[in-house]
């Protein structure tokens, strides 16, 4: 197998905090440009997963790569190859829409000329232009989610994490934002997302669900249904789902 | 006819130059469960902060179980119970502390109406000792709808309590509500998931301020009045984009596994499948689909 | 249980439970207290002094000798006039005296490094104090009450002004709007509960442990720091209730005006702790300040504190000579107790965001 092909691959990844084991040997791949759903219900461990292979969090066990680093040795490197985007948007909301753009910009280390180019691409494919200078505080919530994702991304990551990117956002809004997600993946961008609304894990690519630090099914949304005779993938994730026995 | 349980009356609320709530009129019966849907910033959780008499409303009148929301609000406040949208207890504080105190704020004791609790709280009792703040988000649920309910009031005000949590524990918490709709308690209940209107009698859908449907919710769907299919394909971003450039599409749009489409008069789907294939989508399937409340909802809130 | 006493149960656990901030409540005064007490002591056990004599005269003896044999002095010699410069500017030296004899008649004169003002001014008068123990010479000044300039205990007032701002204020302020930011506090307003039933649940238990704290830091004040024992006590007890409850009511006016935790930290601390560092009188002596900070320091309730304190502890004088500090605590503690509920109460404006 060539980990290159891969923009993620873990094995065994566990993460045990005392005798809490909250991730337990979890072993999956993610193709480069791919979109995949990681699903699981509260308390499975989706977040300490993110968390590892984000580099915030070194593995209690288990090996792997994250865009092509070591996920315990280069976990500086993986941070400046990937995109983090959380639920709650980690705006500016004191700083315009540029302002923000740039100062992510910045953070990642792009050059002026750079930051300049990257905008304006970003801007048109955003349909931002006429928001530039608006305080991120007076935009609308869906323009605050596609300016997050922008922050996200501006520095072209080869992954992209997203956390909970569409919770409360209005069903237009929503569809809109995983259309922008399609248009990243389809330019080789690798997306990673988590969700509770079941209806967006049947645009993923391929789909995994995480039960009591475990994942206990990961396959495409049509080969899901089929496999647990379901219709939809929110049928899927009620059946998977109860098999949990964590005490909560 | 008994009087309604919430009557609403050009209620209008703004934050300086924000309108949450824009001129809004609305009337809920007497055991009803009734949903409010929609988005965040619809305006939900300041309706509810009115109602639930933490709030007065910059015009209009609200009036819950007969009694006006500002003139009245000591003795309205005796018979609703009130969950907002954050957890709201204490979390270094156990189970049964939690309990006990919200108990005695209202001058109840806890065994007076348990058996309106026990359906969900008998879960708990397992654990009373239990910090409410080390409790699971479903867990976390229980126990704060049990103290919303432990004064046995009559009106029950949920603000999104199904937010942030996953699936399961949602279609647990609505199984939960429907036992009390059992015990006669109207429920005045939000959610920003378009999908739970169908566990709603009635719903109210709101967006930016406004509402702009009231009925049930098979009522609604029907009454969406559109010209709607399903489209297919392995390639569906490809297929969102073919479609939309057809003339006869009015909008298409992703709803789970299939494209929802939205025809004009002329759209014929054997045509449409025609055109797409013509465009190097083999394999474009397009068949009648079912509307529902979030068809509804795109339609409605799309031609604003 | 009475709705009232389970407001107050609740409030105890979480005082209990929050470890953190217990042990910083209870051990904080004490660490402050001992701190200044001892180790950051004001006065000097061995100021070094020079001394420079013209003329030579039993008198002038005497009062070398008695230097020497003064505990807190450690004499340098006597050296000349130059020398005796030099030696202040190097540092080698705290103090000069100069014996000057005149027609028969002994003056002294003192030269102290004032780069310490605290050390300049207490070793100075210290020497002049023992100078004048020779009654031949003029008494210039006199130093009453801590005749020794002792300060172990000169800090009891001002730390006292400070911590009970600190835990009053901050803790109630902080617990108050903990309960807006988890929404905990609608939950309790939409209940039949009265809001000034919430507001004294709130209160008592924070006026409970401060009372605690008072007695910890009497106790300390009149045993290891070895403040004098006497029926001022009762004085002190009492000033000391009524600062407690103003700085509730200064807790409950900030939790009435910011809305999340963060804020009310900041506020408190810089509203509050601040000035009553720095213009209280606790550190800088009023009278030395400019007139506009003097001015602002008559509106700081721990100003009036701190004087009613020293006169009381330090002084040892009765009730009736800090009538007028008594009286302007009150008045500050009836307007903001009375501000704050009013606004706390206003149903509908001050829970809105």
């Amino acid at each position: 197998m060539n980990e290159d092909n891969y923009a993620i691959s873990v094995r065994g990844l566990t993460k045990r905090f005392g005798s809490f084991t909250a991730v337990d040997h979890i072993s999956f791949d993610v193709g480069r440009g791919e979109i995949f759903g990681f699903l699981g219900a509260n308390g499975a461990g989706k977040t300490t997963a993110m968390r590892m292979l984000c580099g915030l969090s070194r593995p209690t066990a288990g090996a792997g790569t994250v865009a092509g680093c070591d996920i315990n040795t280069q976990s500086e490197m993986i941070k400046r190859r990937i995109g983090y985007m959380s639920q709650k948007f980690s705006l500016y909301e004191g700083l315009t829409v540029t302002e923000n753009l740039r100062l992510f910009a910045t953070i990642y280390g792009m050059s002026d000329r750079a930051i300049r180019e990257q905008s304006n691409r970003v801007f048109s494919l955003l349909d931002m232009d006429n928001m530039r200078d608006t305080l991120v505080k007076d935009i609308p919530v869906g323009w605050k989610q596609k300016l997050a994702f922008a922050s996200a991304t501006i520095h072209r990551p080869d992954i992209v994490f997203l956390d909970e990117p569409t919770g409360g956002v209005d069903p237009v809004t929503r569809r809109k934002f995983w259309e922008l997600i399609y248009r990243v993946s389809s330019e080789g961008m690798t997306v990673f997302v988590t969700t509770h609304y079941l209806d967006e894990a049947e645009y993923c690519n391929r789909v995994s669900i995480m039960v009591d630090g475990r994942i206990t099914a990961l396959d495409t949304p049509e080969a899901l249904k089929s496999e647990y005779h379901a219709d939809t993938m929110d049928q899927v994730f009620r059946i998977v789902a109860r098999q949990a026995t964590r005490g909560e | 006819m008994t009087t309604p349980a919430i009557e609403i009356n050009g209620l209008t609320k703004r934050y300086g130059s924000l309108t949450a709530l824009d001129d809004i009129s609305l009337s809920v019966n007497t055991g009803e469960m009734f949903g409010l849907i929609g988005p965040d910033g619809a305006g939900k959780s300041s309706l509810y902060r009115i109602l639930a008499t933490l709030m007065a409303p910059d015009s209009g009148s609200a009036s819950v179980l007969g009694l006006d929301t500002v003139k009245d609000y000591r003795a309205l406040r005796l018979r609703i119970g009130y969950m907002p949208e954050r957890f709201s207890l204490y979390p270094d504080m156990t189970v049964m502390e939690n309990l006990h105190f919200f108990a005695s704020l209202f001058g109840v004791k806890i065994e007076d109406n348990y058996d309106l609790i026990a359906p969900f709280f008998g879960q708990l009792e397992k654990f009373p000792d239990r910090m409410a703040g080390k409790l699971s988000g479903g867990m976390k649920q229980k126990l704060a709808l049990s103290c919303a309910l432990i004064h046995r009031p009559d009106i029950l005000l949920l603000d999104e309590p199904t937010t942030g949590v996953d699936a399961v524990s949602r279609s647990e918490f609505w199984d939960m509500l429907a036992t009390l709709r059992q015990k006669e308690i109207t429920i005045l209940v939000s959610t920003s998931y378009m999908d739970e209107a169908t566990r709603c009698g009635r719903i109210a859908m709101m967006d930016r301020g406004h509402i702009l449907r009231v009925g049930t919710p098979d009522a609604l769907a029907a009454g969406l009045g559109e010209n709607l299919y399903n489209a297919v394909s392995a390639d569906m971003f490809g297929l969102l984009s073919a479609l939309r450039k057809l003339p006869e599409v009015s909008d298409c749009y992703t709803f789970g596994a299939t494209l929802h489409v939205v025809g004009s008069d002329r759209f014929d789907s054997a045509e449409a499948e025609r055109r797409l294939r013509r465009e190097g989508i083999a394999d474009a399937r397009i068949y009648p689909a079912k509307g529902n409340i979030e068809d509804l909802f795109i339609k409605l809130a799309g031609n604003e | 249980m009475t709705i009232f006493q389970s407001l107050i149960k609740k409030e105890a656990l979480h005082i209990v439970r929050d470890r953190r901030t217990m042990i910083i409540t209870l051990v904080m005064p004490l660490v402050l207290l001992l701190l200044f007490g001892f180790a950051i002591s004001m006065e000097r056990n061995d100021v070094r002094v020079a001394v420079v004599v013209d003329r030579h005269t039993p008198q002038t003896r005497e009062i070398v000798a008695r230097m020497q044999a003064d505990d807190y002095f450690s004499f340098t010699g006597i050296v000349s006039e130059r020398e005796a410069e030099d030696m202040l500017r190097r540092g080698e030296t705290d103090a000069i005296l100069f014996l000057r004899s005149e027609d028969g008649r002994l003056t002294a004169h003192i030269d102290a490094d004032a780069s310490n003002p605290v050390v300049g001014q207490a070793s100075s008068a210290y020497i002049q104090n023992l100078v004048s123990g020779n009654a031949k010479v003029p008494v210039l000044t006199s130093t009453m009450y801590n005749p020794q300039l002792k300060s172990a205990y000169n800090f009891v007032p001002g730390i006292m002004g400070m911590i009970f701002i600190l835990i009053c204020a901050i803790m109630t302020s902080v617990s108050i709007v903990s309960e807006k930011e988890t929404g905990t506090m609608d939950l309790l307003l939409v209940s039949p509960v009265k809001p000034g039933v919430i507001i004294f649940g709130k209160l008592v238990p924070y006026f409970l442990l401060s009372c605690v704290l008072l007695c910890v830091m009497l106790i300390l004040a009149y045993t290891v720091l070895g403040l004098p024992v006497s029926y001022t006590i009762v004085s002190v007890v009492v000033v000391s209730m009524l600062y407690v409850v103003l700085s509730l009511a200064i807790g409950l006016l900030v939790s009435t005006i910011v809305s999340n935790q963060v804020s009310a930290l900041i506020v408190s601390a810089v509203l509050f702790m601040l000035p009553v560092i720095m213009l209280s009188g606790m550190i800088f002596p009023i009278d030395n300040m400019p007139a506009f900070f003097r001015w602002v320091s008559c509106v700081i309730p721990a100003r009036w504190y701190i004087e009613a304190m020293r006169k009381l502890m330090i002084q040892q004088l009765e009730f009736r000579y800090i009538l007028q500090e008594f009286f302007i605590l009150l008045g500050m503690t009836v307007l903001l107790l009375v501000l704050s509920i009013k606004k706390f109460n206003t149903k509908h404006s001050a829970y809105e965001f």
